[in-house]
């Protein structure tokens, strides 16, 4: 039917509330192709972390669904890993053992265990963590930690690589460096990426399309923005570059133009929604 | 200030070690005084006010002890049991004597050799009540542990258990004695037992009282693991014994400790009483005798039983405390 590698169609998403259904995504449309590099990008709570959860499998499409090789996504798998936005490592295990956990997992049957901590070794070089491969997170960065969560997601050898705005929590030096260092991991590898950001220059950056959604409620794609810059891209060369310029100028134009943000509680809450699913249940009475 | 002295001498060394290397002696003096001169302070204020008040009070036993009887009596408690265990290994040593000369006339002879009838001492005692104390407590952790990750695991699982055990909760050890005793009079009966009827009385009120701190911590541990670590689980598509034993288990550990802790110092509470009532070996059998005795000394020697009481029940706290640094990978558990 679709020879797409990945395939978003009509989907739509209703979180339950007091006050009623509320709808966060209203019919999402989108074709990814292998080895693409998508970010998704607007406004906070306009439900850019909703879809990439729906991707992820995390979250289920109230209507609509998604295809990842002809194949229908109904629950999380490594084969859509996600690098979280605050890393999410476990703090128990070392730099290492967070890296072999999903190797373990995924690899299992399939390679020995000398292959195995090859295969944990050259994914930890490839992010330039090898040399603190027995550090646990709270002896390293929150650089270092990011660092160790794209190595675990690309350890798993992913079809689709899924990034929540993987380096919203760091300095700007921090993350000029891992945007660098994810270029060149995606140039190597080919890997599928859909990032979710909020820094228009990350976007036109890394990106070959950008997929501008519109503010929620029930948000969609506004626009999509092919970015068409030769690779390998650098970031000094192109802070001069017209195209690059005018890519970056219409991202801005549709952020703060066409979906300017009229009121800033109002947006905020679909994530409230989205929140409040997560934390049910959670808030529970703690008794000593 | 070196910030590593601390890693290689202890903490209460340290600041002689300063002050020897004459670093800021002033800090150091300071230092000292806070770690080790105020609660010697505090020490001998509490001795000085006890010696006071105790001169003032006048009992059907003759004045209240002060810390003077009180170690008095801690020292004859000693002796008693030195005594009693010579008194035990002659007695021993009579009865292979006599043996041997009775199988040296007759070689059919089948040796019997019978117990030492002397009565416990405070020591014998400290040593049931301990091993009562960490069975129960042990038991009650094998069940509460598990059950605790179970109900944390499940929403509708703990709604349901809830309130059960806030009505288990605060049932006074007391209250349940008299069913476990005769519970257990009526359903262990062996001909040859291996524990004592008022040994499994003790524990299995132990386990019912010391069941719920650490059944009610471990699940809201578990309840409360970070939903980023839940994704990471669902993702790799971890399996449930894998997902209990490298996800939910670690990161509940403190919880689970703060738990143990917890249902220790119950435990050891519960223990007392419940020996009192019961009758059964141990130091609240101790107390129990002396408060019937009823002799000029038993004052002093039921306060010597209070202090152990005290010591050991801070002492089981700081082994959790060490087991907890030891076990868990978060090394910043506070003393409290």
């Amino acid at each position: 039917m679709s020879d797409s590698h990945l395939e978003l169609t009509g989907v739509d998403i209703e979180f339950p509330t007091p006050k009623g259904p509320f709808q966060a995504l209203d019919d999402i449309n989108l074709k990814v192709d292998e080895g693409e590099f998508i970010s998704l990008i607007g406004h906070s709570g306009c439900g850019k972390s909703t879809v990439l959860n729906i991707v992820a499998g995390l979250h289920q499409a109230t209507r609509g669904g998604v295809l990842l090789d002809g194949r229908e996504v109904d629950q999380p798998g490594p084969e859509r890993a996600v690098v979280f936005q605050n890393h999410s490592l476990l703090p128990w295990l070392t730099v290492y053992q967070n890296v072999e956990l999903a190797v373990k997992k995924v690899f299992k049957g399939r390679m020995s265990r000398a292959e195995m901590r090859d295969w944990i070794n050259h994914n930890l070089a490839l992010v330039h963590m090898d040399h603190a491969a027995h550090k646990r997170p709270d002896e390293i960065s929150g650089g270092m930690k990011q660092r160790v969560g794209i190595a675990r997601a690309l350890a798993m050898q992913p079809k689709v690589l899924l990034m929540d705005e993987p380096f919203g929590a760091l300095d700007a030096l921090t993350r000029a460096h891992l945007q660098d260092s994810l270029m060149e991991i995606q140039a190597d590898l080919g890997n599928t990426v859909i990032m979710i950001t909020h820094d228009v220059d990350e976007a036109v950056l890394l990106s070959d399309r950008i997929v501008m959604m519109t503010n929620g409620p029930a948000a969609t794609v506004g626009e999509i923005l092919p970015i068409d810059l030769p690779r390998p891209r650098d970031r000094l060369a192109l802070a001069d570059d017209p195209a690059y310029n005018h890519y970056r100028h219409e991202v801005l134009t549709f952020l703060y133009e066409k979906q300017k943000k009229v009121e800033e509680i109002a947006g905020s809450s679909a994530e409230t929604a989205t929140s409040q699913t997560k934390a049910s249940g959670k808030a529970k009475e703690r008794v000593a | 200030m070196n910030p590593n002295l601390s890693l290689k001498t202890p903490r209460a060394v340290a600041p002689f070690v300063k002050l020897a290397r004459g670093e800021s002696p002033r800090a150091q003096l300071d230092v000292l005084f806070r770690t080790v001169g105020l609660p010697i302070i505090g020490l001998l204020v509490f001795l000085m006010l006890w010696s006071g008040v105790a001169a003032k009070i006048d009992t059907s036993l003759g004045q209240f002890p002060g810390p003077a009887q009180v170690w008095n009596q801690a020292e004859a408690l000693y002796v008693e049991h030195v005594t009693e265990r010579d008194k035990a290994a002659a007695f021993y040593e009579r009865q292979e004597e006599r043996i041997a000369e009775r199988l040296a006339n007759d070689p059919d002879y089948e040796p019997r050799i019978h117990d030492y009838p002397g009565k416990p001492t405070f020591f014998d005692q400290i040593v049931t009540s301990l091993i009562t104390v960490l069975s129960g407590f042990v038991i009650a952790s094998i069940l509460a542990i598990p059950l605790g990750i179970v109900i944390g695991l499940s929403s509708n699982l703990y709604s349901a258990v809830n309130p059960l055990v806030q009505i288990f909760k605060p049932v006074s050890p007391l209250a349940w004695l008299p069913l476990v005793t005769i519970v257990v009079s009526a359903v262990y009966v062996t001909d040859d037992p291996m524990f004592e009827k008022s040994f499994l009385t003790s524990m299995i009120t132990v386990v019912l009282c010391s069941l719920w701190p650490t059944m009610i911590n471990t699940a809201v541990g578990v309840n409360s693991i970070s939903s980023d670590l839940l994704n990471v689980s669902k993702v790799l598509r971890l399996g449930w014994l894998t997902h209990v034993v490298k996800i939910v288990l670690p990161s509940s550990i403190p919880m689970i400790f703060t738990g143990l802790r917890l249902s220790l110092g119950i435990a050891w509470m519960v223990l007392i009483a419940a020996e009192m009532l019961a009758q059964s070996p141990g130091l609240g059998k101790f107390v129990w005798d002396e408060f019937q005795n009823g002799s000029s000394d038993s004052l002093a020697r039921i306060m010597v039983a209070v202090l152990v009481i005290g010591l050991i029940g801070f002492f089981l706290d700081r082994g959790m405390l060490a087991l907890q640094r030891a076990v868990s990978w978060d090394k910043t558990a506070t003393l409290r």
